[in-house]
């Protein structure tokens, strides 16, 4: 009797322990699938994490990355107290805050704008225009720039000429650039931004609307009370994301702008990355500028994660 | 509901409109300008005479730019990236999706925290460099403008969304019951009806590639091989001008004059082939930007 019901538990506990099993092994397909995504992870982005010890080490290429001697904190110490710190730092940060200061309410205020056009044709045409410039590249997006803003002969000096102005240099002289690099920034993408925003405003429910017709509240008072506490949490989401990657001022384009005279106002930490690592070949201080950078980047995301969580119920995770 | 339409509403819509009106004119204004600029007379746009409709109506900026060899190489170099590395995405990315959408897959917590960790860490530039240079030898080789990039977490959460939400999970439990393989099912019903996701996705990639330059920048030392953007490069951003173009232009001032211009044609050229079909697919790009922002 005993015996039985020892035999019977331990059947069911091998078919319980099977029923994994099963599935993997009924499912062997999928993990054929996945096999090549899984080594391409690996491969491109687990291995290159491995090499970020190269930071607290002197790399040299005979030696390999294992095999390179230990270093310390060294070319952290270096970067800190080097000449550029304070420069590059103070100009990431400057033009990431003057770009989300400017680039980010300009997408909001443009759905919102959009939303309450009623004539689907010309809301299509702004739409279609206002993507557009976002398919551009950042190489032809500089060149156009540096087309319009030329000496003399640009849109933009011919135009000052016009109006009797003097004709400016606007590429040569530093205190410009940010402006320029935030503007142009919007031209290009606020339209593309604001999809995210105008598919937000079309979950809000209509009915809210009507009751608050029914109120008298005018359109202003709508838009201010109803559309935009309803797009909020789509907004807090951007908002954390846009703060994570304050400290990643995109490389391409302060590359392509940057010349020898406007270099002090417009070097940030990934451009100097490429500098110090890829054309004077000092890897590893480089690796720890970049380190640096993305562990900044890293507690400013968690940070504005907890603002956030503790202001509403809105978070990335 | 019947929309009465009191003066404040009028007055409000009327400002609406003539803001938009605006912004649609700031939008669109350089894109007009630069075309009409290409097919003016180069002394013309110098002088600021180009302003509404071009002057002096002429297709030679257009001549000298297909003249240039570099330029008609880069543009083939890119069009061959843009395939194949394109090709390569939305295989690795089925491959990625598929599995991952199946409730039934042991291992999908693993797999998907493995992709999700790589949005947030990276070994950073120089890492990335060596691995691919020093360790893979992928310098110079088309590899290292097709493989850094195989797969987009954010593109394989969007098919992998699509995946969930418009294949009836019922269809998958048929299949099984009626011994049909996971590929088979794949293959014969999950993708066919995946068409939109998949348009969606050929675009965000192929997009990439044919903007991309940075990886160009850093793995390619050969001009040969050097895509569209680096060239592009070179003569917008650094004003080096090739021989090729300037065969038949006598004086160094016309050849000042023609190399401005040239810069118009050139960004018509190079941005043509996406600027002009976009308006037909952007209903896609849409959807793609909004599935993914509903998981996201």
């Amino acid at each position: 009797m005993l015996k039985t019901a020892e035999l019977r538990q331990q059947r069911t506990r091998n078919r319980h322990g099977n029923f994994a099993w099963h599935r993997i092994s009924r499912n062997w397909e999928l993990y054929l699938m996945i096999l090549p995504v899984f080594l391409f992870f690996i491969v491109f982005h687990y291995v290159p994490m491995y090499g970020i010890q190269i930071a607290f080490k002197n790399f040299s290429g005979v030696l390999g990355i294992w095999g390179s001697p230990w270093a310390g904190v060294e070319h952290f110490i270096r970067f800190f107290n080097g000449t550029y710190f304070k420069e590059i730092v103070w100009n990431t940060i400057s033009i990431s805050v003057y770009s989300l200061l400017v680039g980010f309410p300009v997408p909001i205020i443009l759905a919102l704008m959009l939303n309450e056009v009623r004539n689907k044709h010309f809301k299509k045409l702004v739409q279609t225009v206002t993507y557009a410039p976002y398919f551009i590249s950042v190489v032809v997006m500089a060149g156009m720039i540096l087309l319009f803003l030329a000496p003399e002969t640009g849109v933009f000096n011919q135009m000052r000429k016009f109006f009797g102005a003097e004709s400016i240099n606007f590429m040569y002289e530093g205190r410009y650039f940010k402006t320029i690099y935030v503007l142009s920034g919007v031209w290009q993408s606020a339209g593309w931004g604001s999809i995210i925003y105008l598919s937000a405003l079309a979950g809000i429910d209509p009915e809210l609307h009507e009751a608050a017709v029914i109120d008298g509240a005018s359109r202003l008072r709508r838009i201010w009370h109803i559309n935009l506490p309803g797009i909020l949490p789509t907004i807090c989401i951007m908002l954390i994301m846009n703060c994570g990657s304050l400290m990643n001022v995109g490389f391409e384009k302060v590359f392509l702008l940057m010349n020898d005279l406007n270099r002090s106002h417009a070097e940030v930490i990934s451009t100097y990355v490429y500098k110090v690592g890829l054309i004077n070949r000092e890897y590893s201080f480089s690796t720890a500028v970049g380190l640096f950078n993305s562990v900044i980047n890293f507690i400013m995301l968690l940070t504005v994660n907890t603002i956030t969580k503790k202001l509403n119920q809105s978070s990335l995770f | 509901m019947i929309a009465r339409k009191s003066k404040d509403d009028r007055i409000f819509d009327s400002v609406n409109i003539i803001l938009l009106v605006l912004i649609l004119i700031i939008v669109l204004y350089p894109l007009y300008f630069i075309i009409i600029a290409s097919f003016s007379d180069p002394l013309e746009v110098l002088a600021g005479k180009v302003f509404l409709l071009p002057k002096k109506i002429n297709v030679e900026a257009y001549k000298m730019v297909f003249r240039d060899e570099s330029i008609v190489t880069g543009y083939r170099n890119t069009i061959l990236y843009t395939i194949l590395g394109t090709a390569i995405n939305i295989v690795m990315t089925i491959l990625a999706a598929y599995p991952l959408s199946r409730k039934d897959f042991v291992g999908r917590g693993f797999f998907t925290l493995m992709m999700a960790i790589t949005m947030f860490f990276s070994g950073g530039l120089i890492p990335t460099y060596l691995l691919i240079s020093n360790t893979l030898h992928m310098q110079d080789t088309i590899w290292a403008m097709v493989l850094p990039g195989a797969v987009s977490v954010w593109n394989t959460v969007i098919m992998r969304t699509y995946f969930q939400t418009s294949i009836p999970e019922g269809l998958h439990e048929a299949a099984v019951v009626d011994g049909c393989s996971s590929t088979k099912l794949l293959l014969k019903i999950v993708l066919p009806l995946s068409k939109p996701v998949i348009a969606v996705l050929v675009l965000f990639y192929g997009v990439g590639h044919w903007n991309s330059f940075f990886n160009a920048l850093i793995y390619l030392s050969d001009k040969d091989k050097y895509p569209l953007q680096l060239i592009l490069r070179s003569i917008l951003i650094q004003n080096t001008m090739s021989e090729d173009m300037m065969t038949d232009v006598d004086s160094l001032a016309n050849r000042k004059v023609l190399a401005e211009t040239i810069k118009y044609a050139l960004i018509v050229v190079a941005s043509a082939p996406i600027i002009m079909i976009y308006p037909f697919l952007q209903k896609y790009f849409v959807k793609g930007v909004m599935v993914g922002a509903i998981k996201g």
